[in-house]
């Protein structure tokens, strides 16, 4: 028996229980409000009420005599050590860009923004004292909406003399990967289907569960952040490049952070705030954020208005696809803000073979809260737009949305495929993912019984989604990025020190916020390494023990940040082979690496990793060629994104009396390669699935005309319950796309189910009422949208368009049928 | 500041507070019982669930005042950890991947414990209507229903 010798059996594939869960389910836990210093002074924030103002007084008088108030300070209190707000991602040169400062001493340009902060000895009596700073305002006209901010009547900023910040575009026809769009669409209005369409995605908030938080300690040599984050290290480095502290004098930790969803992927003012009022003080200082806080001033995310042309043959073999994008960047340009709706300019043609693309992007500036990342960041409202237009295009020819589907999609052998948007998908299988997810859903009987019982009349009809999705994830291949003016680099570093007692601890740049990295990681190293899974230490977080990365978003910490782990331990065993050989005696060529231990060929000579870490570390005998060191770094920059798929299928229930809808059954079948963990991977995408179901039926961030936030507590935030969402039918292609451009042959997970869940659902919404002439429903399907759609069809006739909605379509285009000003009024377009 | 005594997680403890005080804070705060957490400010999310008196309660929707003379369990005492044991909800979210960040699950074990105590055979929908007070943004509620269940499972065996 030589299995004992052998490697044990794979870590990868392995159901393993996640190391992180001890501490998690015990509540020895270290959240940074946890964290508690000598000293220490609270912060409370004093907000404008006002979506537009400027600010004409700040009178800290009375909240400075209040009980245990160390200071008050406003925007006029501080200079340039305040440091302004980055945005990291200007998306074309001439971009519209105001000023943001974390606390602005002379105008407020949305509710929620912070004009003082109150410093006391608990949080409690700095709560009290903000009550007392009187703000006096001049309030400002507001612009809400995209619409209005489109007119550039009120501005959201007058110094800029307009709202429109900056105009992206992409034209297949003239980078050369596609034919003239529009050229398609002529011919096809004369000879074949234009479907046009305006889509709306609704401003959403990422609502992860712990608020931020963010310590301050700046005694001793360095200063050290800590702070609820998804990004210490652009967070670090956005600290020393805004507000003159050298990077080296910076440590940024992220300690346990409570989800983030793109939430935490920012630069705030409010750590800004933190900042300088503990470099003022010379004091530690905290501020943790109230929910309401969260909901009002933590960035939001989608906030578009699509605008869709589709062109299509007779048969529905798509032609050409042109979209035009008005996204809200809010009040400001967050660090990845304009960035996040270009993101989706290369994932509109999808799955799908377009011979023609064009994209367009308008940003423009409102006086909201300001808009950045949100789970999938531009690839979930992509994937919605054509999605829903494949439904729209298969009820157009008359023929079911699978085959519609299949009729355009990239065939597997046609692998790898250069798509019109520029990107070569390496692998997938399309037909492969939809035939198991088709079987696994059921889906011939429930199509039988959506006929049954729409042939019967009944009450509660049942409608049946899809979405073939795809995406790009694994952020990103550096020179691409820079070829998008996108400020930083997408790499990710790693390093695995061999310890002196046989342990190993992995050093990654990554930081994850319940993903399960130290899990998963542990994994990978395990079996490359050949040591015990318990015995691999994973560190992350905190910038002076892994002091390079670019953290964690963009479904990119397995993908980036794996490769560069697998390329650190490779050299580790390089070293490992070298210092073996000369223990040994033996040439490295008769060695052989298997199980963590170097044996000579022909032999029973043999050394095992563990003992050549404790002979380095002795160092009494090594080559004179080598340090005495295994230990290794490496520093991994993805060549290309990788794109994971999958079929969704969703059967949603809709009664036609009252509106109700109810989701009765959801399959997905989703290729992401190789699977390092079945557990944390149902785990992603199950948290993926409810956050797009979410937005599809229950979650809208709703400004008044004035600007406030009335969707501004959980009362209002329509996070789903328990009760409210479903158990999910998980699959997996039998044999995955292999991810050929990483080692792992991995592919992104963390944003796949939000993605794709979304249209699936509005998808099986729609379907179940399209016989009753309705062809959209807006986001989200609240039983009163879905109930006045039904209404408005009974009453016999679609709502009319007002001539001037529509600029994007030719005039008198019969197959449009929705618009905004209908939308705005009862969500459906029928 | 008023005086209270109560006990919690097994020991007696004593203090003045203030009177608006909440038991999150009191425990938080004074008692540095960082395991239960603060999600909300309105008593939607639930992260802060203790039990009071062997039920759960929402300890931001208590005042300290109100738990004097009473027993509050919290994550932290809901197994001898320093043995390392867990109680079975515990080790049911570990083994079922019912947590990701793992910031609610303090209050949806807390809580999950208390709606198996009063049906310790739930079906699904009773778990879902059970937990409906404690949000998870992590988890699509799927491997909680799933570990509440298997908790339930497993008392039966």
């Amino acid at each position: 028996m030589t299995a004992t010798q052998d490697r044990p059996a794979a870590e990868i594939g392995k159901d393993r229980r996640r190391k992180e869960d001890q501490r998690l389910i015990t509540g020895r836990t270290r959240w940074t409000d946890n964290i508690t210093l000598p000293g220490m002074l609270h912060l409370a924030m004093v907000r404008s009420p006002f979506a537009h103002a400027s600010i004409t007084s700040v009178d800290v008088e009375a909240a400075k005599a209040s009980p245990n108030v160390v200071a008050v300070l406003s925007g006029k209190d501080f200079g340039a050590e305040l440091g302004v707000c980055i945005n990291a991602w200007p998306i074309t040169p001439d971009q519209k860009t105001p000023n943001h400062s974390p606390m602005p001493a002379d105008r407020v340009a949305f509710a929620g923004e912070i004009v003082a902060v109150v410093v006391a000895r608990s949080a409690a009596e700095a709560r009290d004292a903000a009550e007392l700073v009187d703000v006096e305002y001049d309030e400002l006209p507001a612009v809400i909406g995209i619409k209005n901010a489109l007119k550039d009547e009120v501005l959201a900023h007058p110094d800029l003399g307009t709202n429109k910040s900056a105009l992206w575009v992409f034209d297949s026809n003239e980078v050369g990967t596609g034919s003239d769009v529009e050229a398609a669409i002529e011919t096809a209005r004369t000879d074949g289907i234009v479907i046009e369409r305006e889509y709306r995605q609704q401003r959403l908030i990422p609502a992860f569960m712990e608020p931020r938080s963010v310590v301050v300690d700046p005694t001793g040599e360095q200063i050290t952040m800590w702070s609820a984050t998804q990004i210490p290290h652009i967070l670090r480095f956005a600290l020393a490049a805004t507000t003159g502290v050298p990077e080296s004098k910076i440590r940024v930790i992220a300690p346990d952070v409570g989800g983030g969803f793109g939430g935490k992927l920012q630069t705030t003012p409010e750590e800004w705030i933190a900042w300088a009022v503990a470099r003022r003080l010379s004091k530690p200082v905290k501020y943790t954020e109230t929910r309401s806080e969260s909901l009002m001033a933590a960035h939001h995310g989608r906030d578009q208005v699509q605008t869709l042309t589709l062109a299509a043959d007779k048969d529905g073999k798509v032609t050409g696809l042109k979209v035009h994008l008005d996204a809200d960047l809010g009040a400001y340009i967050a660090v990845v803000g304009g960035g996040v709706p270009v993101l989706g300019a290369f994932m509109f043609n999808a799955i799908y073979k377009f011979p023609s693309y064009r994209f367009e992007c308008q940003t423009v500036l409102t006086n909201t809260t300001f808009t950045d990342a949100y789970r999938g960041a531009g690839r979930p409202e992509a994937t919605y737009a054509i999605e829903r237009l494949m439904d729209e295009l298969a009820a157009e020819v008359g023929v079911d949305p699978l085959e519609i589907r299949e009729r355009n999609w990239i065939t597997h052998e046609e692998f790898p495929f250069t798509t019109v948007a520029g990107l070569e998908y390496d692998t997938g299988n399309y037909e492969a993912a939809t035939a198991k997810a088709r079987e696994s859903f059921g889906y011939d009987a429930l199509r039988a019984e959506q006929k049954e019982r729409r042939d019967r009349g009944d009450r509660v009809q049942l409608g049946i989604g899809v979405s073939t999705f795809t995406e790009m994830c694994g952020l990103a291949p550096s020179r691409v990025l820079g070829s998008l003016d996108y400020g930083a680099g997408g790499w990710e570093h790693a390093s695995v020190r061999m310890l002196a007692t046989g342990k190993v601890e992995i050093v990654t740049g990554a930081s994850a916020h319940g993903q399960g990295h130290e899990t998963a990681f542990s994994q990978i190293v395990a079996d490359r390494l050949g040591v015990p899974f318990e015995d691999v230490e994973v560190l992350h977080g905190d910038t002076q023990i892994a002091h390079k990365g670019l953290d964690t978003y963009g479904s990119r910490s397995l993908v980036v940040g794996g490769e560069a782990l697998v390329r650190a331990v490779d050299k580790v065993i390089d070293k490992a082979k070298h210092l073996a050989a000369h223990l040994l005696e033996a040439s490295e060529d008769d060695l052989e690496y298997k199980g963590g231990r170097f044996t000579v060929a022909g032999t029973d000579q043999g050394v095992a990793i563990q003992e050549l870490a404790t002979a380095a570390f002795a160092a009494h005998n090594y080559p004179e060629d080598m340090e005495p060191s295994l230990d290794a770094d490496a520093t991994y920059d993805p060549v290309n994104f990788n794109y994971p798929h999958g079929t969704h299928l969703c059967a949603m229930e809709v009664d036609t009396e009252t509106g109700a809808v109810k989701m009765r059954k959801y399959t997905c079948c989703d290729d992401i390669g190789v699977i390092i963990n079945p557990l944390i991977v149902a785990g992603q995408v199950h948290g993926g699935l409810v956050q797009g179901i979410a937005q599809a039926l229950w979650e809208e961030a709703v400004h008044d005309d004035a600007g406030t936030l009335v969707s501004g507590s959980f009362v209002d935030y329509l996070l789903p319950t328990s009760a409210d969402t479903i158990s999910f039918d998980v699959v997996h292609t039998d044999e995955p796309s292999v991810c050929t451009t990483n080692t792992l042959g991995t592919k992104g997970v963390g944003e796949a189910g939000t993605i794709a869940s979304t249209p699936a659902v509005v998808n099986a919404v729609v379907d179940a009422i399209r016989h009753l002439g309705i062809n959209d429903i807006q986001m989200p399907c609240t039983p009163e949208r879905v109930w006045r759609a039904i209404q408005g069809s009974k009453a016999g006739g679609a709502t009319e368009t007002p001539p001037d909605a529509m600029p994007h379509f030719a005039e008198g285009e019969a197959n449009q049928q929705s618009h905004e000003g209908a939308l705005d009024q009862d969500g459906a377009g029928q | 500041m008023t005086k209270i005594e109560l006990t919690v997680d097994g020991a007696a403890v004593s203090d003045d507070v203030e009177p608006r005080m909440l038991l999150v804070q009191y425990l938080r705060e004074k008692l540095g019982k960082t395991g239960t957490v603060i999600g909300c400010d309105t008593s939607n999310c639930g992260a802060c669930t203790v039990h009071l008196d062997g039920t759960s309660v929402k300890s931001c929707n208590v005042l300290a005042v109100q738990a004097n003379g009473r027993t509050v369990t919290t994550i932290e005492g809901l197994a001898d950890t320093a043995e390392g044991d867990l109680h079975p909800v515990q080790a049911s979210f570990r083994e079922c991947h019912g947590l990701q960040c793992g910031f609610c699950t303090p209050g949806m074990i807390m809580q999950a414990v208390d709606l198996l105590g009063e049906n310790p055979d739930p079906t699904e929908e009773e778990v879902r209507l059970g937990m409906e007070g404690n949000l998870c943004r992590c988890t699509g509620y799927h491997n909680i229903v799933k570990s509440v269940l298997h908790a339930a499972e497993g008392a039966k065996a």
